[in-house]
C-alpha cells in the first residue's frame, strides 16, 4: 500500500482524528449518563472539546528535577497506542477485513501502551503521590492483563474451530456471546475493560480525593490534555474491540442501519461500565489485585475450558 | 472573542483552598458543586491538583504560614488562572482584621479577580460572581 494512504489512514481516518472524535463524545456519554444518574442536567455536547481544546492553550509546567523528555513525552507513548490500536480494529471493521492472522494480539499488545504511558509519565514527574499512582497503575496492568488476555482466548478458539482464522475481521463475523463460555469470557473482559480504562471501583492509580489525581497530578496545559484525549480514545477503542471479538463486530459491509445497529452494541458496553463506575466505591489495591487473580481469573478459566469443550 | 478565551470560559476546573477557613464557606462552596445547582452544565468541576486548575478559590484568613503556602500555589498553577476570594475573610479579614495572625490583604501578594462577600455567601452568590467572571474574562 501506499506510504501516504497508511499515514493519512493513521492520522485522520480511521486512526487519530476520528478515534478521537468517537472517543471525545463517548466521554460525553459517560458524563451525561453519570448526571442522570445523580439526577442533573449534565454537562453540555460539546463539553469534552472544549476541555481539551481549553488545555491546548494553557502554560505547560514542568516539573523541576524530573525527567522532562521522559515526562513530555510519556502522552505520546499512550497516545500512540491507543491510536495504533484503533487503527488495527477498525481496518478489520471498515476496509473489508483487511488484517493479517493474529492481529488480535497486536491490538491487545498496543492497547497496553496507555497504561505504561501512564506509568512512565508519573515517574518522570518526581513527585510522591504521582509516583503511588504509577505504581497502583503498574499492579493493576500486572492483574488484569492475564484474565484479559484468557477471556480473548475464547473467541480465538471458537474462531479458529470455525473458520480456521484469528484474523480480527474474521473473528467479527462469529457471534462467540451466544455460546456460555462466551458469556463468561465476555463478563471477565468487561471487568478487565473497567480496570483498563481505571474507572471506578479500579480507579486507584488516579483516586481523586486521595491522590488528588495521582499519576496526572504534576501535569498540565497539552500534556495533560493529550492524556485525557488517549482516556476519551480508550473509552471507545475499548468497547469497540470487545464487539469486534466477542459480539459479532459492527456489520458495516451490510449497510448503515446493521453498522448503527453495531454502534449501538459500543454504546451499551459504554453505558455498562458508565453504571458501574457510578454505582460502585473504590478498592484498595491489594482487593483489586486479589479480585483479578482470584475470582475473575477462574472464571475465564473455566469459560476457556468449556471452550475446549465447544460449549 | 477569541479562541482561548472562549474555551477558557466553557471550561473551568476550580481547585479550593482552605486557609485556615471556619468551614462554612468551604460547606457552601461544595453546596454549589451539588446536583442541587449542578455547575457541571456550564462546565465547572472541582479539581485535585493546581495543575489542572483555571480558577482557585480561596476562603479563610491567611496567615504568615499559609500566605506562603498561597503564593507558591498561586505560582505552581499553569496560566491564565483566575482567582476568587470566598466569603468575608478571604475578601477583608472579617473578624480576624486587627488579629495578631493578620497578614495583610490577599491582594497585595496575589492579584484577585473577584470577591464573592458573605459569611458564609449563598451558592447562588458563588455562581452569580462566576457568572460576571466570565462576562469579564470575555470582556462583554
Amino acid at each position: 500500500m501506499n506510504p501516504a494512504v497508511i499515514i493519512l489512514k493513521a492520522l485522520i481516518f480511521p486512526g487519530l482524528l476520528f478515534t478521537a472524535v468517537l472517543g471525545l463524545v463517548t466521554s460525553w456519554v459517560d458524563r451525561f449518563v453519570t448526571a442522570r444518574v445523580q439526577m442533573r442536567v449534565g454537562p453540555p455536547f460539546l463539553q469534552p472539546f472544549y476541555d481539551v481544546a481549553k488545555l491546548m492553550i494553557k502554560e505547560t509546567c514542568v516539573p523541576a528535577g524530573g525527567s522532562t523528555w521522559l515526562f513530555l513525552g510519556a502522552p505520546l507513548v499512550g497516545l500512540s497506542g491507543v491510536t495504533l490500536g484503533a487503527l488495527v480494529v477498525w481496518s478489520a471493521l471498515l476496509f473489508g477485513g483487511r488484517g493479517f492472522s493474529g492481529d488480535v494480539i497486536v491490538a491487545l499488545y498496543v492497547l497496553t501502551l496507555p497504561a505504561v504511558g501512564v506509568i512512565l509519565g508519573s515517574f518522570a514527574s518526581r513527585n510522591p503521590l504521582a509516583s503511588l499512582g504509577g505504581s497502583r497503575e503498574m499492579k493493576l496492568l500486572l492483574s488484569y492483563e492475564l484474565p484479559l488476555a484468557l477471556a480473548v482466548l475464547v473467541p480465538v478458539m471458537q474462531s479458529y474451530a470455525a473458520v480456521q482464522s484469528i484474523r480480527l475481521a474474521d473473528m467479527a463475523t462469529q457471534l462467540p456471546v451466544a455460546s456460555v463460555s462466551g458469556v463468561l469470557a465476555l463478563v471477565v473482559a468487561i471487568l478487565c475493560m473497567q480496570a483498563k480504562l481505571t474507572l471506578v471501583p479500579f480507579d486507584a492509580p488516579e483516586a481523586e480525593t486521595e491522590l488528588t489525581g495521582g499519576a496526572y497530578m504534576e501535569y498540565s496545559g497539552p500534556p495533560l490534555g493529550l492524556f485525557k484525549l488517549t482516556r476519551a480514545m480508550m473509552l471507545v477503542t475499548m468497547p469497540l474491540f470487545l464487539v469486534t471479538v466477542f459480539c459479532g463486530g459492527l456489520d458495516v459491509a451490510d449497510g448503515v442501519l446493521p453498522a448503527l445497529l453495531g454502534l449501538l452494541k459500543v454504546l451499551g458496553l459504554v453505558v455498562v461500565i458508565v453504571l458501574i463506575r457510578n454505582t460502585a466505591p473504590r478498592v484498595r489495591t491489594d482487593q483489586a489485585v486479589r479480585f483479578f487473580w482470584g475470582p475473575v481469573t477462574l472464571v475465564a478459566l473455566v469459560a476457556v475450558g468449556l471452550g475446549m469443550m465447544g460449549l | 472573542m477569541s479562541f482561548a478565551v472562549q474555551a477558557l470560559t466553557r471550561s473551568l476546573n476550580v481547585f479550593h483552598l482552605a486557609g485556615s477557613a471556619c468551614n462554612n464557606c468551604d460547606i457552601e462552596i461544595l453546596d454549589a458543586l451539588t446536583p442541587r445547582y449542578d455547575l457541571e452544565r456550564f462546565g465547572i468541576v472541582l479539581v485535585g491538583s493546581i495543575r489542572h486548575a483555571d480558577v482557585l478559590l480561596l476562603s479563610g484568613v491567611f496567615n504568615k504560614k499559609s500566605a506562603i503556602r498561597l503564593q507558591h500555589l498561586y505560582e505552581q498553577a499553569p496560566k491564565p488562572v483566575v482567582v476568587v476570594a470566598i466569603g468575608a475573610c478571604a475578601c477583608a479579614g472579617c473578624m480576624f482584621r486587627e488579629s495578631y495572625n493578620w497578614y495583610g490583604k490577599i491582594s497585595d501578594y496575589i492579584p484577585i479577580d473577584a470577591y464573592v462577600p458573605g459569611c458564609p455567601p449563598k451558592p447562588e452568590a458563588m455562581i452569580a460572581a462566576v457568572a460576571k467572571l466570565i462576562a469579564k474574562l470575555r470582556g462583554s
